[in-house]
């Protein structure tokens, strides 16, 4: 089977024309991360030089590994039930697009505004805490294998976190209950990635290299799975084929 | 419209359907369907609410599988595995545009042009636009639309492949009568390209006058032709007879008359004539009528309109149903 990029840019074009438009998607793009921010932010701020010792065991940063769990899952999880719920998804179903190829481009709308928000979240973070923490906490945050770690995390987690909210689109007949889902199934992403922050579980490299192993393969298994389960009669009328 | 043109012979017909029938568990959406579409026909689908058209539909565009029979869609056999070919070939106007509201008409377009893959989009877009009279509206957001201006744009969203064969289903559904009208008209002007057309409507008046054949369909094919053919199946041929004042001895003017199989007073000076050619029974009506004295206000050939003929077998359906 052969993936037309053509029909994977159309769809991928067309979410973002759509997202521009839609005041409530990017609020919801921009709110969740800035709640996933500000309020450690505020907290390191708040910590004197000397907890520096304390900050240089951990890895705090690495919460913000939440956001690319967090947000991509919303939006996944709107992006079937939502054209179906709009009446839009007949006529893109009448088309010769394969289902392969609509997931794909679904997939990719998810993943490229959630990665980007996620880096620039990270990006602004280290920024202010340059800025306003005290010097010796600012050293002790900024460590190059957190920035490795988040680098490399970001889009994986993203994209599991994108198939699992496209599954639960396709499988669901209201936005609001394949949000709520797909929030939920974004958790253990987000209490992982935070216990690993807090030193719970202990960063170790083989850990590193054993989750980004796992995440890849759910990653690639993801877009075959849910593509399988891509049921053009069961969207239009609800009825298994 | 010549039968010719319909089906020709060097060409297999753009569909054929061989018994088909989907099933929703113990629920038939439709069964035992049968029939042929040429190429450059307009065909029309009729029935009632929940007779199955819808479902006809989108088993031919590959949305939704057969459970039973066989069909042939612009030429390709309809299988799962032919699903992206066929597809490619037919472009289906469901009841509801389904357009993007918050992206402008060329936007919509755009993206199903390049869904279709359509070769010089830009082009295309333009062509489409203008067999629409969209133009003007090009940069206007489709939510901003009037309901009849955006099945405008979903008309013009399924012209940009070119299709094969158009499936419309119930394209005049909740338009007013301006915006049925210019939906019409592009039908009559798809119909003058060569486009063939499968028409959905329970619109009577809107299949009498766009039709070459309908069928009616109520769960099971219930009849297939020509309106003119099926006027003759179903009702017998009858001449209205009026005169001014009532014939004192009726049934010696008209019985015995050639090609006359019989007569009944409907009303006061009102007679309705079975004939069985009315080319014949007409004159020798005419004549006994003058014969006996009678002062005609009118000899008419009664008309069955596809209403009738709709009706007719509707009500045969429901008063089966009722036994």
């Amino acid at each position: 089977m052969s993936v037309s990029r053509r029909r994977v840019r159309a769809v991928f074009r067309k979410e973002l024309r759509e997202y521009r438009r839609n005041t409530s998607i990017v609020a919801a793009m921009a709110v969740l991360p800035l709640i996933f921010a500000i309020n450690p932010l505020i907290a390191v701020f708040a910590l004197p030089a000397s907890s520096a010792d304390s900050l240089a065991q951990g890895n705090t940063l690495l919460y913000l590994l939440g956001i690319p769990a967090v947000v991509p899952a919303l939006i996944a999880a709107y992006s079937v039930v939502g054209e179906r719920q709009q009446g839009t998804l007949e006529p893109v179903l009448t088309t010769p697009i394969r289902g392969e190829e609509f997931l794909l481009g679904k997939a990719l709308a998810s993943f490229v505004p959630s990665v980007a928000i996620s880096f620039a979240v990270y990006a602004l973070v280290l920024a202010c805490v340059g800025v306003f923490a005290a010097p010796g906490v600012a050293s002790a945050l900024f460590k190059g294998r957190e920035l490795v770690a988040q680098v490399l995390f970001t889009p994986l987690l993203a994209g599991w976190s994108i198939w699992v909210g496209i599954a639960i689109s396709a499988r669901s007949s209201d936005v609001r209950v394949a949000q709520q889902l797909g929030m939920l199934a974004s958790l253990p992403s987000v209490a992982v990635s935070t216990l690993v922050a807090y030193d719970v579980i202990h960063a170790s490299l083989g850990l590193g290299i054993g989750l980004a192993v796992l995440l890849l393969v759910l990653d690639v298994l993801g877009w075959r799975i849910v593509s399988a389960m891509f049921d053009r009669e069961r969207l239009i009328t609800g009825s298994k084929s | 419209m010549s039968s010719g043109r319909l089906l020709s012979a060097d060409r297999s017909p753009a569909l054929s359907v061989r018994g088909l029938g989907k099933h929703f568990g113990e629920r038939v959406a439709f069964q035992d369907v049968f029939f042929e579409v040429g190429y450059g026909e307009v065909f029309g689908f009729l029935g009632p609410n929940g007779a199955g058209k819808t479902t006809t539909v989108r088993t031919l565009g590959t949305l939704i599988a057969p459970t039973s029979g066989s069909a042939t869609v612009a030429g390709i056999p309809l299988t799962a595995e032919n699903g992206v070919e066929i597809r490619r070939r037919i472009a289906i106007v469901p009841e509801s545009p389904g357009l993007y509201l918050r992206l402008s008409v060329t936007e919509n377009l755009e993206c199903f042009g390049d869904l279709y893959e359509t070769p010089g989009l830009k082009d295309r877009i333009q062509d489409a636009l203008r067999a629409v009279d969209m133009t003007d509206r090009a940069g206007d957001a489709c939510g901003t639309l009037s309901k009849g201006l955006r099945q405008r744009v979903a008309l013009a969203r399924a012209l940009l492949s070119d299709p094969e064969v158009l499936f419309l289903d119930e394209p005049t559904s909740g338009l007013d009568p301006v915006g049925a009208r210019d939906v019409h008209e592009l039908i009559d002007g798809l119909r003058n390209r060569g486009v063939t057309i499968f028409l959905t409507t329970h619109r009577l008046e809107e299949a009498e006058r766009l039709c070459d054949r309908v069928a009616i369909l109520n769960t099971t094919l219930r009849t297939i032709g020509w309106p003119a053919d099926l006027r003759e199946q179903l009702f017998a041929k009858t001449l209205v007879v009026r005169t001014l004042v009532p014939l004192p001895e009726p049934g010696r003017v008209f019985d015995g008359l050639p090609a006359v199989d019989g007569w009944h007073e409907r009303d006061s000076g009102a007679y309705v004539v079975s004939v069985s050619d009315s080319a014949i029974a007409a004159p020798a009506v005419t004549r006994a009528l003058v014969a006996a004295g009678a002062d005609v206000l009118s000899i008419s050939e009664s008309y069955h309109s596809l209403e009738d003929i709709y009706l007719e077998l509707i009500d045969e359906d429901n008063e089966v149903g009722r036994r």
